[in-house]
């Protein structure tokens, strides 16, 4: 299970100026089954896209056993595509479809026949061969799709959302039957979804990816447990995460309570991210146990579980996810286990730009003129922005913003929301709000001029 | 219910006035009188003279029904194939270039007969190409291909553009991927784009009017308007009109009980 | 698909050369003489010539005549064969395009022989009823088209927000088939303004319409006066095309 059957070196590619792909460092080894995960837009059916053949790569390698794949064509490459649509040949029945790769190999027609056979079987489509791919439902359809793939014996079979077009029962037991067909082939797979419970539940290997950059590689129970950033957090099921303090080696603050936690190496007094996944809250009746106390504002009940959603005594909202429920409006005490507790170093503390003084009182950064004090400072001046995330306004009437943007990502943070914007500029400017917005909202960004802190730059690029 | 009698009477009621022309040709078909309208007795003779060729103006007006389908046969299948390359050369444009030539496209079918044949002929005339079967077909291209083209662009949108990365990823040449998996998706439209040419051809007078020349080239409009112009009708056309509509009629009604039939099943 | 969009390559050459450089030379023989020296004369012609002029007129109101009447009777025609409840044959639909079939010369011929024999005189109403006969198919089946194909729920809709029938087609189902419309106004207003044997025939060569002048002009070979009044058709197609905003979707229909 060592042996690297594809290695991805330093893989960049951008459509039109805007970088889709960063620098993507990846191996995957023979017989694995590895997920690229991510929202869309994120750069992984790219990737998928570049190991088929379909799109080259701007820079960068991808090898299969050691050769360069660089400017193979995709009939050439000995791997196979499942496609999101599934694409079957609508002029073809379900027997030349899955015929359509052998017969270009010319191989003898018995021998075809056999191997229909055997992978119609596989894909449990046994009395299908006559039929028409048109009067097929989706999942059917979806399983001729594989079939055609797999009967070709790829090296790698590449899967590009093959479940996203059928319905939640179908996607479910279709999960069941892919991971059962790669235990038999023991052909690698390389999955591409931005379903995380599909992910979690079908893959050895799982890339989280954002964009166009790997967030994190690790198996389901890594990524799940000890996710390295907010984002990956956010994006893999439930979680509470919230703004805290390293106190000092095992002890964090969040939620204005102190914690016991599991954590070491962060320093003291070292602001961080931390995320408690919403089963990892517990209710207790013991004063002794109880580590803060909260007031349940809403129960939901999930089939499984029950959904709750709790305000602390110290202002934060958490999301608790319990087999037993409490009524609305009750007050109850709860406690985390320190090994619930992940803590995660924040990626950022502020926005920070290069700017440049443009005159009196006014600063350029964000591709566009803003408003303040620069004294001190003089026209022409290199200068380093620095912009608080709570300082950062953003407006319904674009008309009267200094720029605009999109909401790109929302993350809820117990008591604000924490959103990434996209300015026009192309840039990230990060926000917290306690204002409903929705994302991909169109906003007004505005910023108050004593808000914007200015350090002056050298030339080249150090601070005086 | 009454809504529905009135609605069939008015269906009818057009129809009647629709196919009144046609059968009235067919009718006078079986007589032997020379100008329609002229009942001289119920007779088989003009369909008897137009397969023996047993009338004054004959050879003319056999070489003119094959002229007309040798034009249309050979305009049409060109349009097809360069209607076709073009439609996924098109389709796979961007930007302005795809807008121009698809304004351009446009232009034949929205201008009238006369305004392509005078264009074509000043064209001919300022090129001082001949004209012949060669300036015929070459205008009936012109405005057969924008069909074909319109045909089957929707063929490119409807289909999964996944299927030809799909051939090429089971082992398709470019070659291959185009000859064994998209003209065989493209099909039913270059056959509809073909039918449709294949008619506007046939039923062209203007455009071959004015593209003609004048050596004689003769097709069944243009043949038809210069015996008109001449006063007599040649009264072979009645029998070959009613056996052309008669062709068309059961060729039609059968294609359309067959597509009914596969609906229903 | 890569470099596939080169392969409209020959195609816009062929489009240049047979499409776009014929129009061009429209233009350049309208302001040539015999010669081929440039002059305003061939236009100046048109606007003194009385008889060209009131042709023109003509053709303009015989054309808006049967149009318009085409959409009367073609209208109705379409409604009723795109109603599921009143027409369920997909046969009728298409008798009415059956006759295009047939040489239109020789319908029209036949049409005229019609009247004759019934004993009505040959002009302008034996014109407008033939042309309406023989255009009448490419009003009704771009209304048609665009009316099956309509969603049916918007009429439910309306209904349901309490328009009665008739409000129902007039704020709903006839905006919605406008574009239907535009592409039948398109495919008879064009080709009634420029035909010419067809005219000559329904009224035996005693009104000339704008086809008729264009034809005799180029066969007499006075070709830049001739390409000169197609120059002031071209005009009127490009004004009439902008103002009813050809709408593709129609002309697609026309396929079989």
């Amino acid at each position: 299970m060592t042996e690297h059957i594809i290695d991805i070196k330093h893989l960049s590619k951008s459509f039109s100026g805007k970088q889709v792909l960063s620098d993507i460092n990846l191996y995957i080894r023979r017989g694995e089954f590895v997920t690229l995960l991510g929202p869309s837009g994120c750069g992984k059916t790219t990737m998928l896209r570049m190991i088929a053949g379909f799109l080259n790569p701007d820079e960068g390698d991808i090898t299969l056993e050691g050769n360069s794949l660089i400017g193979v064509p995709p009939h050439e490459r000995p791997l196979n595509t499942v496609f999101q649509r599934y694409a079957l040949f609508p002029h073809l029945d379900v027997y030349d479809n899955i015929a359509f790769g052998l017969k270009l190999q010319k191989i003898p027609s018995e021998e075809i026949d056999k191997r229909v056979r055997k992978v119609l079987k596989l894909v449990s489509m046994s009395d299908y061969e006559d039929r028409d791919v048109d009067t097929l439902s989706g999942g059917q359809q979806q399983r001729i799709a594989i079939a055609r793939a797999i009967v070709n014996r790829p090296k790698v079979l590449l899967l590009d959302e093959p479940l996203a077009a059928l319905d939640l029962k179908m996607r479910k037991d279709m999960q069941i039957e892919l991971k059962e067909m790669h235990r038999q082939l023991g052909i690698t797979f390389i999955y591409v979804t931005h379903d995380q419970e599909e992910a979690l539940t079908l893959s050895d290997t799982i890339v989280v990816m954002n964009d166009g950059r790997i967030q994190q590689i690790g198996t389901p129970m890594d990524i799940y447990n000890e996710p390295v950033n907010a984002f990956v957090a956010d994006f893999i099921g439930e979680s509470n995460i919230l703004a805290g303090q390293m106190v000092r080696d095992r002890r964090v603050a969040f939620i204005q309570h102190e914690f016991d936690c599991v954590d070491e190496g962060f320093g003291e007094d070292v602001p961080v991210d931390v995320v408690v996944r919403p089963e990892d809250i517990y209710f207790t009746t013991d004063p002794a146990k109880c580590q803060f106390k909260a007031k349940v504002n809403s129960c939901t009940f999930k089939g499984v579980h029950y959904e709750m959603f709790v305000d602390t005594d110290t202002g934060y909202e958490l999301m608790i996810q319990d087999y037993d429920p409490y009524p609305v409006g009750s007050e109850v005490m709860l406690y985390i286990d320190p090994d619930d507790i992940q803590v995660m170093k924040k990626e950022r503390m502020a926005n920070v730009y290069e700017g440049e003084v443009t005159g009196e009182g006014k600063v350029e950064f964000l591709g566009t003129e803003f408003e303040c004090p620069t004294d001190g400072f003089s026209s022409g001046d290199k200068v380093r922005v620095t912009v608080r995330f709570e300082k950062v306004d953003l407006l319904d009437h674009v008309e009267e913003a200094a720029t605009t943007g999109h909401v790109e990502f929302i993350l809820y943070m117990g008591n604000h929301y924490h959103l990434t914007v996209r300015t026009k500029s192309g840039e990230k400017i990060w926000v917290d709000t306690n204002d409903v917005w929705d994302k991909n909202d169109y906003v007004g960004i505005n910023i108050l001029p004593e808000d914007i802190l200015l350090e002056k730059v050298e030339e080249d690029g150090q601070e005086v | 219910m009454a809504k529905k009698i009135f609605a069939k009477l008015y269906i009818a009621l057009i129809l009647v006035v629709l196919y009144a022309p046609i059968v009235f040709i067919a009718v006078f078909s079986f007589t032997e009188a020379k100008s329609l309208g002229n009942w001289t007795g119920f007779s088989f003779s003009l369909y008897k003279s137009l397969f023996t060729g047993g009338m004054q103006n004959s050879s003319g007006l056999i070489s003119a029904v094959n002229n007309t389908l040798l034009i249309a046969l050979v305009a049409s299948a060109i349009a097809t194939v360069l209607g076709t390359v073009a439609a996924i050369g098109i389709f796979n444009m961007k930007g302005r270039s795809k807008q121009a030539i698809q304004f351009l496209n446009n232009i034949p079918m929205i201008n009238p007969d006369i305004i392509t044949g005078v264009s074509l002929f000043l064209l001919f005339v300022f090129l001082h190409i001949s004209q012949g079967y060669l300036t015929v077909i070459l205008a009936h291209v012109t405005f057969c291909t924008p069909y074909v083209v319109l045909n089957v662009l929707p063929k490119l949108h409807q289909m999964n553009p996944n299927i030809y990365e799909a051939a090429l990823d089971l082992g398709a040449t470019p070659m291959q991927a185009l000859r064994k998996v998209l003209v065989p998706v493209l099909r039913p439209g270059m056959i509809s784009g073909f039918i449709l040419s294949f008619t506007m051809s046939l039923d062209d007078f203007a455009v071959t009017f004015f593209t003609r020349g004048t050596i004689g080239l003769d097709t069944l409009s243009t043949f038809i308007y210069t015996d008109a112009r001449k006063g007599g009708l040649t009264p072979e056309l009645k029998p070959l009109m009613t056996i052309i509509f008669l062709i068309i009629l059961v060729v039609l009604l059968a294609m359309n009980l067959k597509k009914t039939k596969n609906q229903n099943e | 698909m890569g470099k596939r969009s080169s392969w409209a390559l020959p195609y816009a050459i062929f489009l240049i050369l047979f499409v776009a450089v014929p129009l061009l030379l429209v233009v350049l023989y309208s302001f040539q003489d015999a010669s081929g020296r440039f002059t305003f004369a061939n236009i100046t012609k048109f606007f003194t010539d009385k008889d060209a002029l009131s042709t023109f007129a003509l053709s303009i109101e015989v054309a808006i005549e049967n149009t318009a009447l085409c959409i009367l009777i073609g209208y109705p025609a379409a409604y009723i064969l795109a109603d599921k409840q009143l027409n369920r044959s997909a046969v009728t639909v298409v008798l009415f395009i059956l006759p295009m079939w047939v040489n239109a010369l020789m319908r029209t011929l036949a049409t005229a022989e019609l009247f004759t024999m019934a004993g009505i005189q040959l002009g302008k109403g034996t014109l407008l009823f033939g042309m309406c006969y023989d255009y009448l198919p490419f009003m009704i089946y771009p209304i048609y088209n665009t009316l099956a194909k309509m969603d049916r729920s918007y009429a439910e809709a309306a209904a349901d927000l309490g328009a009665g029938p008739f409000t129902v087609f007039r704020k709903v189902t006839l905006p919605l088939s406008m574009p239907g419309i535009a592409s039948g106004v398109l495919m008879v207003f064009m080709p009634t303004v420029s035909t010419f044997a067809i005219s000559e025939f329904l009224t035996n060569n005693k009104i000339k319409l704008f086809g008729t002048i264009i034809q005799e002009n180029i066969n007499n070979s006075m070709w830049n006066y001739g390409a000169a009044l197609s120059l002031i058709m071209l005009i009127i197609i490009g004004l009439t095309s902008f103002l009813g905003k050809k709408d593709e979707a129609g002309v697609q229909g026309g396929a079989v």
